[in-house]
């Protein structure tokens, strides 16, 4: 079989809007031939719609989707050889359960002999055999699950749909059908998409994960890159926890965060480049040991778990961490901590400013993010196309819209140590990243102010538009 | 305590009796054979014979009448059952303002006082110059039976899981198909309510009828009556007929109240 034939689906720079909303921005991906692929994100990050346009429900705004090495773009969804497990199960409610799982093949006139033999057997596949003459309505949750799935694979899709198969059902029933879906995927051998926003259940089933976020595809990896190695400090933070923080690459395998420095193994980075650092809360280790010991911390609060202890210790630095251990300490001991090289993640930064396109409109006055600020022009004249960069530290967030020079909602929060990086979506729908050391909740609007002398104006850099 | 329970109950009964002595007066009298209404001559079913036999005076002409009507309300409530579907599913699948206005649209017919309905539709079709007649008739009887088709409607596609519709294009349905085979089904109880309230509501209309019939002659029962009894009284045999007409609906309404609790009983059990 030739690198090609291994490809069954394929997305190439799909992007599709809903009003001027953006929901996929130039999605690219191959899924491979029985891999079993998640899309996992937060609600509203583009992963439902993604697997709708693979279903055929909506049409790319741009870009192609490709099965079997044919564009099916144009191809109605009753003619895709795949088939989805719909959320919340879907399931027609006039007919019985045999009827439901009858439905596809009954519209393929099938005969009646072979139909009745391979629902019997798909039933069985589910463990759901004596259910036959059940009225849907009087099925569990995971009952209708179970014949939903059926329905779906007895048409022996090539391409099996999930759509948050599980949400509904409770935490017990959740943890039974993973095992049974990740069986019934090696047993069937056919290509599984799942999407879901839970990131446990990404990691227990998947072959291949995809973390998305605001439309865009963030990583694709196994389950363990995906832990192990996040890129940015969404991943970092969507999938399980983690201590993300500000740190400095003094050279190749040395890394400066919360004011100490330690070994790393990542390499490539320039010499003092700015990056942001992930350690995971059970790769922080407690130590007697003075010469292990890289730094010191005080212990502010510990919590049991069921299997390990939460504790969050506040370093000779200043920085707040999160250690997950075996063994409790006591709040307020003075506790001796080391973290190993290898469990040192290094990521670029996405950006070390905002910057922003913008236009002097006026003496002293510049717009962007669709609306005027005042700062120094001098040097430009009005009508100058310019780039506008402010640091994160110097926007201020107002709980109120008086005196705010634009308006916005909070949007992502992530917790860097000693201080918040909030992402707030603007009016304009552009997002600007503020670092700051009081507490919003996410969805929280917020007014927008920015002091002219924190606003840098520069020419626009070459081949930007 | 025992003086405010006799005197809530006596108000139950005054109320009733209000509401069902005219009902029951027509009944009564329909068992006997005075001319004049409000006359007893004794027991008789004479009136319910005449009016089988056709014994009467002008008796074509309300059967005629009765066929009109039985005619009308069936074709104006089958054509206003599919309009209506259509609609309800259409404005289901708008969003915010659009449905909203698009509701309140919808509302406003059922509102709107019938003889309203009745002058601007006769005016519409003089304007348009569509000789009125049973076309006529039956097109403004569409017109207010729609919408509450589409008030029957919509509640079903509120419980409705919404992706039934995509599951059965996902099986292979084309969209025919899974109009057919699965939200046909699942709204059907919706239609056969707005089916049975435009069969009633159609035959029950006097107002709308009378200014759209034209000059043919076209008689529903309502309009019959109304002339029949502007001639100079009632003909007695319509006394029986009524009563028939009013055993019949309430034979209805107790078959469909039936088995609505009989539903609700089986989905408690489950």
């Amino acid at each position: 079989m030739t690198e090609k034939n291994d490809i069954i689906i394929s997305l190439d720079h799909i992007s599709k809007s809903f009003g001027d909303k953006k929901v996929l921005d130039d999605i690219s991906l191959s899924i491979k031939r029985g891999e079993f692929v998640t899309f996992l994100g937060p609600s509203g990050c583009g992963k439902t719609t993604t697997l709708r346009l693979i279903a055929g429900f909506g049409k790319p705004d741009e870009g192609t989707v490709t099965m079997e090495g044919k564009v099916i773009n144009d191809i109605p969804p009753y003619q895709r050889k795949l088939n989805t497990v719909f959320q919340r199960y879907a399931l027609f409610p006039h007919l019985d359960v045999y009827d439901n799982v009858a439905f596809g093949l009954k519209l393929q006139k099938v005969p009646e002999a072979e139909i009745e033999k391979r629902v019997k057997k798909v039933l069985k596949l589910v463990s759901m055999s004596d259910y036959e003459d059940r009225d849907v309505e009087s099925l569990s949750g995971g009952q209708q699950q179970r014949v939903a799935i059926a329905r779906a694979l007895i048409n022996q899709p090539r391409v099996l749909l999930l759509d948050e198969p599980l949400a509904a059902l409770d935490l017990k029933m959740r943890k039974d059908m993973q095992i049974e879906l990740k069986e019934m995927h090696k047993k069937l051998g056919i290509t599984f998409i799942y999407v879901t926003h839970d990131q446990e259940e990404a990691l227990t089933l998947s072959d291949t994960i995809v973390v998305m976020n605001e439309g865009k595809i963030q990583q694709i990896g196994t389950p363990t890159d995906i832990y192990n190695e996040p890129v940015n400090a969404f991943v970092a933070d969507f999938i399980g926890e983690s201590n993300i923080l500000k740190g400095k690459m003094l050279r190749d395998r040395r890394v400066a965060f919360i004011k100490h420095e330690f070994d790393c193994v990542d390499e490539g980075f320039a010499d003092n480049e700015k990056v942001d650092v992930v350690v995971r809360p059970e790769d922080i280790y407690f130590t007697t040991d003075p010469a292990k010991c890289q730094f010191t911390a005080k212990v502010n609060s510990c919590t049991f778990k069921g299997v390990h202890y939460e504790m969050w210790v506040d370093t000779d630095t200043g920085y707040e961490l999160m250690i997950q251990d075996y063994d409790p300490y006591e709040v307020g001991t003075e506790v001796m901590l080391y973290i190993d090289p290898d469990d040192i993640q290094v990521m670029k930064k996405e950006r070390l400013a905002n910057t922003y396109a913008g236009k002097v409109t006026g003496e002293g006055k510049v717009e962007f993010l669709g609306a005027e600020f005042a700062c120094d022009t001098a040097g430009f004249a009005e009508g100058d196309e310019v780039t506008a960069t402010i640091r994160f530290e110097k926007v201020e967030l107002l709980d109120h819209e008086d005196e705010a020079d634009t308006t916005g909602h909070v949007v992502f929060i992530l917790y860097m140590g000693n201080h918040y990086h909030l992402t707030v979506k603007t009016e304009c729908g552009e997002n600007i990243w503020v670092d700051t050391n009081d507490i919003w909740d996410k969805g929280d609007f917020v007014g927008i102010k920015i002091l002219p002398k924190d606003i840098q104006l520069s020419k626009p850099a070459a081949g930007n538009e | 305590m025992n003086a405010k329970k006799v005197i809530a109950k006596a108000y139950l009964w005054l109320v009733l009796i209000v509401l069902y002595a005219p009902i029951a007066f027509i009944v009564v009298f329909s068992f006997t054979e005075a001319k004049s209404l409000g006359n007893w001559t004794g027991f008789s079913t004479q009136l319910y014979a005449n009016l089988f036999t056709g014994s009467m005076q002008n008796a074509t002409g309300l059967q005629s009448a009765v066929i009109n009507t039985l005619l009308i309300a069936l074709a104006a409530s089958i054509v206003a059952t599919v309009l209506g579907t259509v609609a309800a599913i259409g404005i289901f699948h708008l969003h915010g303002r659009k449905k909203q206005t698009m509701t309140f649209l919808n509302n406003i017919p059922m509102i709107n006082p019938d003889i309203i309905t009745g002058v601007s539709l006769f005016l519409l079709f003089v304007f348009l110059g569509i000789s009125q007649g049973y076309l006529t008739v039956i097109l403004a009887h569409i017109t207010f039976c729609t919408p509450y088709v589409v008030l029957n409607v919509m509640p079903k596609l509120r419980q409705m899981n919404p992706n039934i519709y995509e599951a059965a294009l996902d099986l292979g349905a084309t969209p025919a198909q899974a109009l057919r085979k699965v939200l046909v089904p699942a709204l059907r109880p919706g239609m056969i309510s707005g089916f049975i309230l435009s069969f009633t509501m159609s035959l029950d209309d006097f107002a709308v009828t009378f200014f759209t019939r034209g000059t043919i002659g076209l008689d529903t029962l309502s309009t019959y009556i109304y002339a029949d009894a502007r001639k100079g009284g009632l003909t007695p045999e319509l006394k029986p007929l009524m009563s028939i007409i009013f055993l019949i609906i309430l034979v209805v309404l107790l078959v469909i109240n039936i088995r609505q609790s009989k539903q609700q009983n089986d989905n408690l059990k489950k």
